[in-house]
């Protein structure tokens, strides 16, 4: 069936590369291209060499600030969420009656996280007189300015993100439920507590996984966009402006493509460098069952 | 304890009892402390959204006094005047709007996505490998980095301020994801049926219509819905895109409404809020399988 015809396969594929074309590769150099010129949607992009990355680096304070905010949210809320998708995980990986139940409500958040509704709950809940002060002051603690200290603010955007561990968790759920159980039973013989299973046998078997989710959930996470747009606007003091929403403002508030692409080239070769950091360190840390590297 | 009662039990066999009783116990002792702290974070986490459904029947003063789920003066204030909005249109327009951004594209991406993942998984043709690998290389790049000049591009072309730029990308195979999730699963099925009715004479359209999609129904009605949410909540695409309030789908009209008059209105925004989870809610429970499955096979973001 497969000799019938070499070109039959890609018939099919088809939509796809005419897709990959226009959609994707055209619009990856077209930017490229663009982030080294000045074009404002009224006259042709006009091509000024490195200007646009040396004002990026050299004079933008908002780019620095936005750029250092990122990367906090970033290198909090991954590996935050990845920890607790884990832990929850491991708690749910044992006899118990009603897992799908539990499995079920923590994965609607993932489901709704994205959504607009679910950025305005969190701008009323986390308001000064919102559900969560007024939780704190029912348990007897103070209630926390939210939005007007720059770190919290940039708290809650991580817990909305944290909140949605459920999608992380399911895969990660589905990894350990997979683990021979003999392993165990032979390390208990071996003397092997709990722990020293979990980290010699439970955490090997699920690197690939946990790579997986890594990756995934990194990539995301630097395209952060609807949370710090809808609940914080970015503020207070910049403290929320990720740099997907300084893109957004640059393209599509001030129209200065040109620049507005340089921050997207920045973005993406920081999001590139650190996943190929990350495919390049797998070899030592992520293991693969029959050494089959696929 | 156990110790004493272990030294009075000469016989292995009450000796395996005793052992058995222990673990039961150390089972049951463990379980409950699961069970805790599962149903602790369970509510921890789905009490916002309890609280949300209760505050869209509070009064605008009660929403901010009360932690409680039950409204004192319960009213449907915030669903009637919240669903007439402070422009000419109602919810009712975008409900309808989000509908029609959605529909189009899901069935646009379940189409090509199959087409393409028949394509990966059946056939050898020039440069599949290059191929597939541009296939991975999609799912892990960045939006950001093509959205300008596909803005531009759809500029161009005139399709601004229209679903078009929604619809056609999908409609092109351009979630890669789905396409890899689908060529995962046709992987993993056998050939023989579709072998037999090539030997019968089936073509390779007909071979994919009748006996590959009935096999691949499962991972296709996981992509349908995980798509249809991701739609759903889609709202960096119509803000780009959509600039008329009349072609305004659910998400935008929700920013739209914490922006202007309503801003001291609470109990509109949130009852709007409850309204437009709704059917993501909906759809989730009632096919919450397909959810389940889909990530715990091919992997998901979200």
């Amino acid at each position: 069936m497969s000799g019938d015809n070499r070109f039959l396969g890609l018939f099919y594929l088809s939509p796809y590369i005419i897709g990959l074309l226009v959609f994707t590769t055209l619009p990856f150099v077209a930017s490229l291209y663009l982030s080294f010129t000045n074009y404002n949607l009224m006259n042709e992009p006009i091509f000024t060499g490195l200007a646009n990355y040396i004002k990026l680096f050299t004079s933008d304070r908002t780019f620095r600030k936005s750029l250092w905010v990122t990367l906090v949210y970033v290198f909090t809320t991954v590996p935050l969420k990845l920890a607790f998708a884990l832990f929850m995980a491991v708690i749910l990986n044992y006899k118990l009656k009603f897992i799908n139940v539990f499995r079920t409500a923590y994965y609607v958040p993932s489901i709704l996280g994205g959504s607009i509704a679910i950025a305005v709950l969190w701008r009323y809940i986390f308001a000064d007189v919102g559900l969560v002060n007024m939780g704190l002051q029912l348990v007897g603690l103070e209630p926390v300015n939210w939005f007007g200290d720059p770190t919290n603010a940039l708290f809650t955007i991580t817990l909305l993100r944290l909140w949605q561990f459920g999608s992380a968790m399911v895969i990660f759920l589905a990894a350990l439920q997979s683990i021979d159980r003999t392993l165990y039973e032979a390390a208990a013989i071996d003397g092997a507590g709990k722990w020293t299973s979990f980290v010699h046998i439970t955490l090997p078997l699920i690197t690939p996984v946990i790579f997986f989710n890594l990756i995934m959930q990194m990539v995301q996470a630097f395209q952060e966009f609807n949370g710090p747009y809808i609940i914080t606007q970015g503020g207070p003091l910049k403290s929320t402006y990720l740099l997907p929403i300084y893109i957004y403002d640059e393209a599509f508030k001030r129209f200065d493509m040109g620049y507005a692409s340089a921050i997207a080239w920045v973005l993406f070769v920081i999001i590139m460098a650190l996943t190929l950091i990350a495919f390049w360190s797998s070899r030592h840390w992520v293991y693969y069952a029959g050494d089959k590297r696929s | 304890m156990a110790e004493h009662v272990l030294s009075q039990s000469p016989s292995p066999a009450q000796d395996i009892d005793v052992v058995r009783a222990r673990e039961m116990r150390r089972h049951r002792i463990n379980a409950a402390l699961r069970y805790v702290l599962l149903a602790g974070v369970g509510l921890l986490m789905l009490y916002p959204l309890i609280w949300l459904i209760g505050a869209s029947f509070k009064t605008n003063s009660e929403i901010f006094s009360n932690p409680g789920f039950w409204p004192e003066n319960p009213t449907l204030d915030g669903y009637i005047k919240g669903w007439q909005t402070s422009t000419p249109y109602s919810f009712g327009t975008f409900f309808l709007n989000t509908l029609w951004i959605v529909i189009p594209k899901v069935i646009g991406t379940a189409i090509s996505c199959t087409a393409v993942a028949y394509g990966f998984a059946r056939f050898d043709f020039p440069f599949k490998k290059l191929l597939f690998a541009s296939l991975i290389a999609t799912l892990l790049l960045p939006n950001v980095v093509t959205r300008i000049p596909q803005y531009l591009l759809f500029r161009d072309l005139g399709w601004l301020d229209s679903y078009l730029p929604l619809w056609v990308p999908s409609a092109f195979a351009g979630d890669a994801f789905f396409v890899f999730m689908l060529v995962q699963f046709l992987r993993a099925i056998p050939r023989d049926m579709e072998e037999a009715a090539c030997v019968d004479g089936a073509t390779t359209w007909q071979t994919l219509i009748f006996i590959v999609v009935p096999l691949l129904m499962p991972a296709l009605i996981s992509v349908c819905l995980f798509q249809f949410m991701w739609t759903m909540n889609d709202f960096l695409g119509p803000l780009i895109y959509i600039s008329s309030v009349d072609k305004y789908p659910v998400s935008l009209a929700l920013k739209l409404s914490i922006d202007t008059t309503e801003a001291f209105e609470w109990n509109r925004v949130l009852a709007m809020s409850v309204l437009a989870l709704t059917p993501a809610l909906a759809v989730f429970f009632l096919a919450q399988k397909y959810f389940i499955d889909g990530i715990s096979s091919g992997g998901i973001k979200g």
